[in-house]
């Protein structure tokens, strides 16, 4: 997969390329060997989906294998969204589905249709963040920053899900609406994984844009 | 992953009758647990029925005071939502005690019944699992067993059931309504929706082929005071070693169900009747005849000494 030419040049594209060309190098032999024409193999079903992501409409022809994640990276080239475990533990590919948290690993694209998804680069951009990734610069709320766009599009809906009373495990009263406590923030950010163990930066961060938004 | 052909359906019929056409086909909705079980290649369907826009997604009040819950509400909605919080507590409880906020907003109340087993040895595709591979053996006997079932197993599988919301259904009497593929409904009592594993592990539940899952019912309130407590290695997102949850009237009596140790959400009517005498009698009436490895008879007296802090917790 060579980089687009609106795709600079990235340590990411050079890994990408080289790639490619160990797999030429590695299907080109038994092709030599053999006198009969190679039979390319039945390319896989595919769907079209129709979705809205930061605000531009996209109309993608996808295996159906593919996820909401590597649509997001691979297709339309939005690799702030990061796959960590590819498995729904980490929390790292975390974006908003029509204003929903949800783990873009364990959803498929083509499910997606008619919707509308905000990843990290639709919530700001250097020159005009979001108040949660102000807060997280301000708080130092990562250290290597593999898991924070996901950390960032959770804690936006975290913020959300209280204000729509939705409760959490360690809500006491299940009759009475959720604050904003670092106790439920704990909880309710659970689901992102942080491995530098910038937990208690992150809290800070969202209580303070928390207040940013109040 | 397996290629698979897909297709959105807008109706149960529609559901059913695609199913009937394209034999190994699996229904899709939140896809949390099918489609993570599709990349390890556990789960490999050469179609997918997309159900998760079918109009299933409310809960509605039931001629007989109770609430009819479509199986696509997802687990947030249905947590969140102000009669399941003010008169069925303990599905509120044990829906937040369950997996994180990203997936509770994608699964729903069928898929959350639905969801498969986590033990290691199921996801571990080399090895041995009677479950993945019917007659292929189980390596969790005798193996890394301190998740796994202590009550109901077979010699084929010790697998435990993962939800947590099956067990405060399965306390408050819930019933699951289907749809077969002829158009068939009918109506299971939860607890008698999940198979014991005995010779056939991998045959989880009272559902036919194309069998789809329309709502769960809940009976008219009970009152009382709802606890679900969750015991895991960790305070947050992980599965549970045990959980226990009990609905305790102010006279002492009431029910109780448990979580991590069988193939089902663990309830004996017999258990229910010794409530006013404690935890100790309430636990050998749950857990008689349990069997247990080494490395998880741990789980005996850890439910009784939860439930004893629950009945306290109960009492105020």
């Amino acid at each position: 997969m060579a980089p687009s030419d609106d795709f600079p040049i990235s340590r990411r594209g050079l890994l990408a390329g080289g790639a490619a060309s160990v797999a030429t190098a590695a299907v080109a032999r038994p092709a030599m060997a053999e006198a009969a024409p190679s039979r390319a193999p039945a390319s896989p079903p595919t769907a079209k989906v129709d979705f809205e992501v930061n605000g531009t409409a996209h109309s993608l022809e996808l295996d159906t294998r593919t996820t909401l994640l590597d649509a997001l990276r691979e297709h339309l080239r939005l690799t702030g969204t990061k796959k960590g475990c590819d498995h729904g533990q980490c929390g790292a590919c975390t974006v908003l589905v029509d204003g929903r948290r949800i783990n873009s690993c364990l959803s498929l694209a083509v499910q997606h249709d008619g919707d509308r998804i905000t990843t990290i680069e639709g919530l700001g951009q250097p020159g005009n963040l979001h108040p949660m990734q102000e807060a997280f610069v301000v708080h130092d709320g990562y250290q290597c920053g593999y898991c924070t766009p996901g950390q960032i599009c959770s804690a936006v809906a975290v913020l959300d899900e209280i204000k729509a009373g939705i409760p959490s495990h360690v809500t006491a009263d299940l009759s009475v609406a959720p604050a904003v406590t670092p106790r439920e923030l704990r909880e309710r950010m659970s689901g992102n994984i942080c491995r530098c163990g910038a937990y208690s930066n992150i809290v800070d961060a969202i209580v303070d844009a928390a207040g940013v938004k109040a | 992953m397996k290629s698979f052909t897909y297709e959105r359906v807008d109706t149960p019929a529609a559901a059913t009758a695609a199913f009937a056409r394209t034999p190994g086909a699996r229904f899709i909705a939140g896809g949390t647990n099918l489609l993570d079980l599709m990349k390890l290649e556990i789960e490999t369907p050469s179609h997918l029925i997309d159900v998760s826009r079918l109009k299933l997604d409310t809960i509605e009040p039931t001629s007989d005071g109770g609430l009819r819950i479509g199986a696509m509400v997802r687990n947030t909605d249905l947590a969140a939502d102000a009669r399941i919080r003010r008169d069925y507590g303990l599905v509120s409880r044990a829906l937040v005690a369950g997996a994180s906020g990203q997936l509770r907003n994608k699964a729903t109340t069928a898929g959350n019944l639905l969801q498969r087993t986590r033990c290691p040895y199921f996801y571990d595709t080399n090895q041995p699992c009677n479950k993945r591979q019917p007659g292929s053996g189980c390596a969790a006997i005798g193996g890394f067993s301190r998740l796994h079932a202590v009550v109901g197993a077979s010699e084929a599988c010790i697998a435990t059931h993962p939800s947590d919301m099956a067990v405060a259904m399965q306390a408050l009497d819930a019933t699951v309504e289907t749809v077969d593929k002829a158009g068939k409904a009918r109506r299971i009592a939860l607890a008698d929706f999940y198979r014991a594993p005995g010779s056939t592990p991998h045959l989880e539940t009272a559902l036919a082929p194309g069998e789809l899952i329309t709502a769960v019912t809940l009976p008219k309130p009970v009152g009382g005071t709802h606890i679900y407590h969750k015991v895991r290695d960790r305070a947050s997102y992980a599965f549970a070693l045990v959980s226990v949850g009990v609905v305790v009237q102010p006279d002492g009596s009431g029910r109780v169900a448990l979580g991590g140790v069988g193939y089902k959400p663990w309830r004996v009517k017999a258990a229910d009747a010794e409530l006013p005498r404690g935890a100790k009698a309430v636990t050998s009436a749950l857990l008689a005849g349990a069997k247990t490895s080494h490395e998880n008879a741990y789980k005996l007296p850890l439910v009784e000494r939860t439930l004893a802090g629950v009945l306290a917790q109960a009492k105020g």
